[in-house]
């Protein structure tokens, strides 16, 4: 499709660009396909500041409102009388996905309703093969290039401490068996291919029960999965049971963590869903932590960042505002659930279901979590976006449907939940905490979280693996993780402070321990800036004293 | 010591809490007069627990349990230990004890007094002489032709909570001073505390006018217009009165109040809204009391802190120093800040704007030359606020810890333009509290030289000074100082954080957790060391490359969680 069908007007002169942390600048817009350009009209001393490019996938909202200074003579105007509005004038508030918020001042009321209505329809495009990351095409990647950092064949044959136990299944290789599951699948070895067609089939979404994690200092496992369908009759399946008691082996008990409370686990049974009662599953252990998901999670992102847009001064109103968004309440359930998860399997020795209702949500949250906890393979910059790949990407979360708006949006909501960002902002507590143990930088975990919103690459495009495949998102763009890691900038990604240490990291939860991650959701405002300088110093010290230290 | 009614007491649980970890021991409880100390019966460990007796702000008996009778120890500085004693007897006898140790009701009785460090009399001179306010005045560049010292308060003869030597305008008489003097509050006429070179704008300080409804006075009048003719690029002056407008107001029905701008020319006067003593007082027992809370939710804890008010007291008294900094600074207004008695408030709202206004009291020197001046010489009522005395309980104030946790929020937002740390800051919470050294004690110089204070008990300063280097911000930039004379902060809500390090005390018995600052504090030593090697052309000696293993100087592996049972209260990670 031509893209130039949604473009009336490209460009347009004379524009006014307001953005936070800069002083305004005039200069030309240029609205493409895929982008809103603008550059400063004096090209002196190549300013930088002087242009912006920005992703249209990146904008949230469109607000317009346009003047028109000749009083009311705009009621007249027609194509044919544009001398007479020539006077009028308009602006567009473009409010962004990665929270900044931009202001353009467009001379002629027509040209501002039409760069408006091209951003609108632009930005929302659902077609995932027009989406950008199908046309970026820069000098310094290849398309012949490693597509992802590791397959779940890969890890697995990596991990040959799982290989007595443990085999890599291909029964899901036409993405029959599951469609949000990749091809390859690590379950027990015990466990015959139809017997796992039989179990996909009492799981939601096909999402039977595969492993995740498996802990080298006591071989204990994270295993996770969808609810089981039990349903109002008490449905059984032999074959999930068989399963279950193939992952604990030996052992004589292992532990549910279930990731709804337990009068909601018992009300999805009226629906179809349900959970791994004591009768039926005798060596498992059900612990009920409810959290939040879906629109409730939505809905509290959208609070939190208007509360931070909420420039009076008044103290009481604010932590009424940060209270009632309810965001730091998830951030702490979260960690305190993932903490739960990984006592079970570091101190308690044993190993863990782990599931909600869809298993792509809150599941994959709490055990990606807990092996940042427990792993410090994990928390290495490499690590990091291995785990991410393999929690996140492969194990099928909806990365479209959840991130396509995010908090400024008018559009109805409808699948979106920033349980994405949760799930950063948590990296980003346990970065806080425990400032040595990991790897990479906040300036990480926040270009992971535009990425996510709105992306040149591939990576976090379509909702699984088998949609991607079906894209040929592997053929036809670039790697995020890749280039992350081979970027020019990717000293800042690391943290320069970074030290391994082999022990688990258990955060606090208390409230006083956890706080608003000031970097993604303060970012435009300068005191942030003032905490990014002092990092930046940070490494500089280190820098030198490296420097010093092999001269 | 006659207040000692038993001390030494075996078999004693001592269970302490501080930062949300419980940790318990048993051993044995001793009182001396100055220390509860519990040594650990553990042959291995032994560790000893000190707790000073002017720490202590509650002794309370909870009820007994089988295993013995309870006491709960709350300190000043927020630590809070329960003691468990077999002996019903022996826990009574320890608990009048206590009650009567830690509310001394003599000067005499106070740590300072018995306090002897290995110093001569010499040492301990020099350790008064170590602030040098008059070094600083001229440091700011007074005198000068606008600004002079007045001879009108030696012997503390016009004022007596005011040094014996202050600053005026020029062109103020002594017989304006004296004539000012008798329509202000306590006699506090308005003196010079900050002249900010750049802008010849100045800070000056007072007490509310005893105006009442209609009173007036020519020569106050003639004061605050000297103090605006002094500041040649202004015609004229703010008057910041710190308190909320209506009780101001309320004051004049006592014969006090505040400036009638018909009667004073060329003032703008400028209310600010901070709270009484008795409200932050209360305030600060909520926040105490979040601390206290053994597992709260998030929806309990900021329910709390909104409920508390506290960080809306901090951000008005942060607000007050920023509204008289940009007076200062970017208009070259001068301004003149009061409130009743013209010692709380305005001792906070005048020393904040000095840490905005100048890079030289943010380095660990200054704040100390800061305190000296707007606290200690111009009199702060240190014995009463902080309850050094037993006394009217409702004299007691958090008032410089307003100040302290102000400073605190400015370095959050700035990190890198202060040369101190929080453990500085916290330091100064506790000495404010301790009355180990004779800096804090008494209200005023005059009460001061008449106990004889520097010939009895010894200075904090130099002892601060000594440790700096533990109270050193590794990542504090003194270039910054030039780009960024004048601090601007953002005082929106969202830039205020509870103070978890003051309220919440890391434990420092635990192993210490990750602190970037103790890394960095050591890769800068080292590059420092490095740096002059390499200068000084010095051969690497063989075998001494065991810096290339590439592990920070100063970084240690230690258990990074805490105790199971504690970790969902406790603390996870130093920041």
């Amino acid at each position: 499709m031509e893209f130039s069908e949604h473009i009336k007007t490209a460009n347009v002169e004379d524009v006014v660009l307001r953005q936070p942390l800069h002083p305004p600048l005039r200069g030309t817009l240029c609205i493409t396909g895929h982008h809103l350009l603008f550059s400063d009209r004096e090209e002196d001393e190549g300013r930088s500041s002087g242009q912006v490019l920005l992703l249209l996938r990146n904008i949230d909202a469109v607000e317009k409102s346009v003047e028109n200074l000749l009083g009311y003579s705009g009621l007249f105007s027609s194509p044919g009388h544009a001398e007479r509005t020539s006077g009028s004038s308009g602006t567009i508030t473009i409010k962004c996905k990665d929270l900044r918020v931009l202001q353009l001042d467009i001379p002629g009321m027509e040209q501002c309703l039409n760069i408006a209505r091209s951003i609108e329809t632009l930005s929302c495009l659902d077609c995932v093969s027009e989406m950008f990351p199908f046309f970026y095409r820069p000098s310094e990647l290849n398309l012949q290039d490693q597509w992802g950092l590791s397959s779940p064949e890969e890890h697995y044959r990596q991990a040959t401490e799982l290989h007595n136990r443990w085999r890599l299944s291909s029964v899901n290789r036409d993405y029959s068996v599951c469609p949000t599951y990749p091809r390859a699948v690590v379950v027990p070895r015990e466990i015959s291919d139809d017997m796992l067609v039989k179990a996909s089939r009492f799981r939601q979404g096909g999402r039977f029960p595969v492993l995740c994690y498996v802990h080298r200092k006591n071989g204990m496992v994270i295993v996770r999965s969808a609810q089981p369908l039990t349903g109002a009759n008490r449905k059984r399946c032999k074959e999930d049971e068989t399963l279950l008691q193939a992952v604990i082996g030996g052992s004589d008990k292992g532990y549910v963590i279930d990731t709804r409370s337990a009068q909601q686990a018992q009300q999805a049974r009226m629906t179809g869903g349900g959970f791994e009662s004591k009768s039926c599953y005798s060596q498992w252990k059900r612990l009920h932590r409810h959290m939040e998901r879906g629109k409730a999670l939505q809905e509290s992102l959208i609070k939190l960042v208007e509360a931070c847009g909420d420039e009076s001064s008044n103290m009481d109103r604010w932590l009424s505002k940060l209270e009632n968004s309810k965001w730091l309440s998830h951030v702490q359930t979260a960690l305190s659930t993932a903490g739960l998860l990984a006592e079970c399997v570091e101190r308690d020795g044993r190993s863990v279901l782990v599931h909600g209702s869809e298993g792509t949500e809150s599941t994959l949250l709490v055990s990606t979590l807990a092996q940042l906890i427990m792993d410090p393979g994990c928390r290495t910059l490499e690590g990091f976006l291995a785990l991410l790949e393999r929690e996140w990407v492969q194990a099928g979360h909806p990365f479209q449907q959840r991130c396509a708006h995010s908090a400024f949006s008018h559009a109805r909501l409808q699948h979106e939940s920033p349980v994405f960002l949760l799930l950063l902002d948590c990296a980003w507590q346990l970065w806080r905490q425990f400032p040595l143990a990991l790897g990479f930088s906040e300036a990480l975990l926040l270009r992971l979280a535009d990425e996510a919103y709105a992306s040149s690459y591939g990576t976090f495009l379509c909702n699984s693996e088998q949609e991607r495949s079906v894209a040929g998102v592997r053929e036809k763009t670039h790697c995020l993780f890749q280039a992350l890691l081979r970027s020019r900038h990717r000293d800042s990604y690391c943290n320069p402070l970074y030290e391994r240490t082999e022990l688990a990291i258990w955060p606090s939860v208390h409230p006083q321990s956890l706080q608003l991650w000031r970097g993604f959701f303060l970012r435009w405002t300068p005191q942030t800036r003032l905490l990014e300088e002092a990092q930046e110093e940070i490494r500089n010290m280190i820098v030198e004293w490296e420097k010093l230290v092999m001269s | 010591m006659e207040h000692i009614r038993t001390p030494k007491v075996e078999n004693v649980r001592l269970l302490e809490r501080s930062s949300g970890q419980r940790r318990i021991s048993t051993g044995t409880l001793y009182l001396s007069a100055t220390h509860t100390i519990f040594v650990e019966s553990n042959p291995d460990t032994r560790r000893e627990t000190w707790v000073l007796h002017s720490l202590v702000s509650g002794v309370e008996r909870t009820p007994s349990t089988p295993a013995g009778s309870q006491l709960m120890l709350r300190c000043k500085d927020f630590k809070v230990f329960q003691i468990l004693i077999p002996q019903e007897k022996d826990c009574s006898d320890v608990h009048s004890s206590l009650v009567r140790l830690s509310h001394p009701e003599k000067y005499s009785e106070l740590y300072c007094l018995s306090f002897n460090p290995s110093v001569n009399k010499e040492e301990r001179e020099e350790s008064w002489r170590f602030i040098d306010l008059m070094a600083d005045y001229k440091r700011m560049g007074v005198p000068n032709n606008l600004w002079v010292t007045t001879a009108a308060n030696s012997e503390y003869r016009v004022c007596d909570t005011y040094p014996s030597e202050v600053f005026v305008p020029k062109s103020a008489t002594p017989a304006v001073i004296v004539c000012s003097s008798r329509f202000r509050s306590r006699g506090r006429f308005p003196a010079l505390t900050y002249f900010h070179q750049d802008t010849l704008a100045a800070v000056c300080r007072c007490s509310q006018p005893l105006s009442g409804f209609s009173g007036r006075c020519q020569e106050d009048e003639l004061m605050l217009q000297a103090i605006m003719k002094s500041n040649p690029g202004s015609d004229y002056i703010y008057v910041v009165d710190t308190r909320p407008k209506l009780n101001a107001m309320a004051n004049r029905a006592a014969g006090k109040g505040y400036e009638n701008e018909d009667h004073y020319t060329n003032i703008k006067l400028q209310f600010i809204g901070i709270e009484n003593i008795h409200v932050m007082r209360s305030s600060q027992q909520k926040i105490i009391d979040i601390g206290d809370m053994r597992a709260p939710s998030m929806t309990d804890f900021l329910w709390g802190l909104e409920n508390s008010g506290w960080l809306k007291h901090i951000k008005a008294v942060l607000d007050a120093g920023v509204f008289i900094a940009r007076a200062v600074a970017d208009e070259g207004v001068s301004v003149l800040v009061h409130c009743s008695d013209g010692w709380d408030r305005t001792a906070q709202a005048c020393s904040v704007a000095s840490v905005l206004l100048d890079p030289y009291y943010r380095t660990i020197k200054g704040l100390m030359v800061l305190i000296e001046r707007d606290w200690v010489s111009f009199g702060h009522k240190f014995s009463h606020r902080y309850a050094h005395l037993d006394g009217d309980p409702k004299e007691v104030s958090p008032v410089i810890d307003q100040f302290l946790e102000c400073v605190w929020q400015l370095s959050e937002q700035f990190p890198c333009a202060f040369e101190f740390n929080e453990h500085f800051l916290i330091s100064l919470h506790t000495h404010v509290y301790s009355c180990q050294f004779g800096t804090f004690l008494g209200n005023c110089q005059k009460e001061r030289r008449d106990m004889r204070l520097s010939e009895r008990t010894h200075s904090l300063w130099p002892q601060l000074w000594e440790d700096r280097a533990e109270y050193t911000n590794p990542l504090y930039k003194a270039e910054l100082s030039q780009s960024q004379a004048v601090l601007r902060p953002n005082t929106t809500p969202y830039c205020f954080k509870m103070w978890k390090g003051l309220y919440n005390h890391m434990d420092k018995t635990t192993p210490a957790r990750q602190s970037p600052a103790d890394v960095l504090s050591a890769v800068r030593e080292e590059s420092q060391q490095l740096e002059e090697e390499l200068t000084n052309h010095q051969e690497v000696p063989p075998g001494g490359t065991a810096h290339h293993n590439h592990q920070h100087p100063g970084s240690r592996q230690e258990d990074s969680g805490s105790d199971p049972k504690a970790r969902h209260m406790g603390e996870g990670g130093g920041s």
